[in-house]
């Protein structure tokens, strides 16, 4: 019973007062501008449910996050703290457009397997590069995968804008569209909604069963408890980060390829839409567990479907930014534990401290 | 490329490089002392943002550009409190807790300036003046770089040695030193390992809520949303490649604001080499030091790891 109490306050209870206590701060935030909170809610949440077309939409936001947050999650069971999200999903969608305006000719059962996974490629040999010089060097993962985020916007930036992929007779610097057969299927007639849903579906049981089902997923999250009992055990604890980091990045790639094939058909220079950061809000409201990440995603695209139409729709106008106040505000609150023990009365102890990464210096 | 090398004009591109390294040396600056307190800072870039718009705000508001550089100090300490208090007191981890300032410092700045600055400003307080301090700045060459400057430039070049001489010259050095590298021995000794962190923390707050004012009162005189655009993750790039220290930190930030000078001189100047590949510099570089290639990097021992009392 005990047990029971602990697993629902953990698992529910915290993050669903977090968010609560998040639109508490946003609303604070809003009447501090002159504004009306209910207004501004009531608005969020017509644009993000009950509007035209806005269910679908809200799906169409929720794709990217459920790739994204199994990433993070996977990066932080084994003690990971894969910041560079953001990178991985652009190059992974560079590598993964690059597939699908090349090939031609395919029949689309054989040429989006070959994209997605090209995207995959793409995130995996990003978030490698942060892998291996954390098991070779002991290089922060922080610190790299910040870094390699914006040499991937200057690397996306260099080819979409001077020639090695930019479209011909393009108005604005943009790659080709890729192969139509590459394109994944509208899902819900009327709407933007595509089978990237699906895949998100599919891709959160695959992650379950690869950390907690296999021999990798016991390693990885060996390492993420205790890098010297693992070394102790046998397993190589360098080529459990650069495979987990790899993964992770993969992830992250295949939401950027998902991305493209599902909705704009292409890539422009135009980046810093937040994904990384986003992602880690995902896999700390989901507590790491893959099961969590669907309704997390939901949360977080579900904001950024509504925000749009909160802005147009209030007055004094209500930015959209201020989601990104719910979204800090949540991620503390998750991460706080003694915040939180305080909050339900609660002794030490009995609510899991949230120890996302290990810094044990012994790691190479 | 001769007649580019013929036309270049030398004492613009280094003065360039100085204003533009301004704001990466003041935050980086801050996050050295608060690295060496044991204290990760990858908020920086919140906590410069933050500072640019609280700084506008009141300068908007009270039209005295100085009040706003002192508003934009403050609102800087203010939200590195809210990073130590977390950090510090609720055990948050320290990147965690430096995500939400970046975040939050997003959300809180894009939903005041659309209420009040985006409606209000028809004109804005306009840039701070430029100083040429007598004698000094009619010496050749180095008259027009580092005497002819405004306000943040100047207080910059006074930081680097300021902090230079209280990290390795004084009782507060020590003690911020000793909190960084083991935090345990140093609170064996009476230090409060607490305290030492907290007012660097908030120390560090300032000095890059100061970096922020460069934005919006030195540079351009307004505040447009995301407008420092990364600058403080390349500040936390430079502060690791300066290895911890002040004037290793403005080194490298001249380094990494001389190759955004130069890529726009070049790309002016009609020389081939695209941009995004000089743009890459600062991050590359950063990459092979933090992996050891050019003389390790090592950090303050204990940076990151939250204190326990026991």
């Amino acid at each position: 019973m005990a047990r029971w109490r602990s697993f629902a306050i953990t698992n529910v209870a915290i993050p669903l007062t977090s968010v609560l206590a998040g639109f508490a701060v946003a609303a604070i935030a809003v009447l501090a501008t002159g504004g009306d909170p209910a207004a501004a809610f009531l608005a969020l949440f017509q644009g993000a449910f009950t509007n035209p077309n806005a269910f679908p939409e809200t799906l169409v936001s929720t794709i990217p996050y459920v790739f994204l947050g199994l990433g993070v999650a996977l990066g932080f069971r084994a003690g990971l703290f894969n910041i560079g999200a953001e990178g991985q999903f652009y190059v992974g969608s560079l590598l993964g457009v690059f597939a699908g305006y090349s090939l031609t000719g395919l029949p689309a059962i054989i040429e989006v397997p070959i994209v997605l996974l090209s995207g995959m490629a793409g995130g995996f040999a990003w978030a490698g590069i942060a892998g291996a010089l954390k098991a070779r060097f002991g290089a922060h993962e922080v610190i790299t995968t910040i870094m390699l985020n914006y040499i991937a916007f200057l690397l996306a930036s260099f080819l979409i804008n001077k020639g090695a992929m930019t479209a011909p007779h393009a108005s604005t610097p943009r790659t080709p569209d890729v192969d139509p057969a590459a394109i994944l299927p509208i899902i819900f007639p009327g709407s933007r909604l595509h089978a990237g849903l699906l895949l998100a579906i599919v891709a959160v049981p695959i992650v379950w069963f690869l950390l907690e089902r296999t021999t990798v997923g016991f390693r990885i999250r060996t390492v993420g408890f205790n890098p010297g009992a693992a070394r102790a055990a046998g397993i190589s604890v360098g080529w459990t980060i650069f495979l987990t980091m790899g993964i992770s990045g993969a992830l992250a790639g295949l939401a950027g390829i998902v991305q493209a094939l599902g909705l704009s058909h292409h890539m422009t220079d135009s980046v810093g839409a937040g994904y990384g950061f986003d992602a880690i809000a995902v896999a700390l409201v989901a507590r790491s567990n893959p099961w969590g990440i669907l309704p997390a995603a939901f949360l977080f695209g579900a904001l950024h479907s509504g925000a749009g139409f909160m802005q147009l729709a209030t007055e004094p106008q209500v930015s959209a930014d201020l989601i990104s106040v719910v979204q800090a505000m949540v991620i503390m609150f998750i991460a706080a534990p003694a915040l939180v023990s305080w909050l339900f009365r609660m002794r030490r102890g009995q609510v899991a401290t949230v120890t996302i990464t290990q810094r044990e210096a012994d790691l190479a | 490329m001769a007649n580019f090398l013929q036309t270049f004009d030398w004492v613009q591109f280094l003065s360039a490089t100085l204003i533009t390294a301004t704001p990466l040396t003041l935050a980086a600056l801050g996050g050295v002392i608060c690295e060496r307190a044991g204290v990760v800072n990858i908020a920086l870039e919140g906590i410069m943002l933050t500072g640019a718009f609280v700084g506008f705000a009141v300068a908007l508001a009270t039209s005295n550009l100085y009040l706003g550089v002192v508003a934009a100090v403050v609102a800087g300490m203010i939200i590195a409190a809210l990073h130590a208090v977390l950090a510090i007191e609720f055990l948050v981890d320290q990147i965690v807790s430096g995500t939400v300032i970046n975040i939050l410092a997003v959300g809180i700045t894009g939903v005041f300036y659309r209420n009040y600055i985006q409606a209000a400003a028809t004109r804005g307080p306009g840039t701070l003046p430029h100083w040429d301090l007598p004698i000094l700045s009619q010496v050749p060459l180095l008259g027009p770089i580092l005497f002819q400057n405004q306000l943040v430039t100047y207080a910059m070049l006074l930081a680097i040695p300021a902090v230079h001489l209280l990290l390795f010259h004084t009782v507060w050095g020590l003690r911020t030193r000793a909190c960084g590298e083991h935090p345990k021995a140093a609170e064996t000794a009476g230090i409060s390992v607490f305290r030492v962190r907290y007012v660097n923390v908030i120390g560090s707050g300032a000095l890059a809520g100061l970096g922020g004012a460069y934005f919006s009162l030195q540079q351009i005189g307004n505040f447009l949303p995301n407008m420092t655009g990364g600058r403080g993750f390349i500040a936390l790039a430079a502060m690791i490649f300066g290895k911890w220290t002040p004037i290793g930190a403005f080194g490298a930030s001249l380094l990494f604001a001389g190759s955004d000078a130069l890529g726009q001189r070049l790309q002016i100047g009609g020389i081939a080499l695209p941009y995004q590949f000089l743009g890459m510099l600062p991050y590359i570089l950063t990459i092979v030091v933090v992996a050891g290639a050019m003389g390790r990097a090592i950090a303050p021992a204990a940076v990151g790891r939250p204190y326990r009392k026991s």
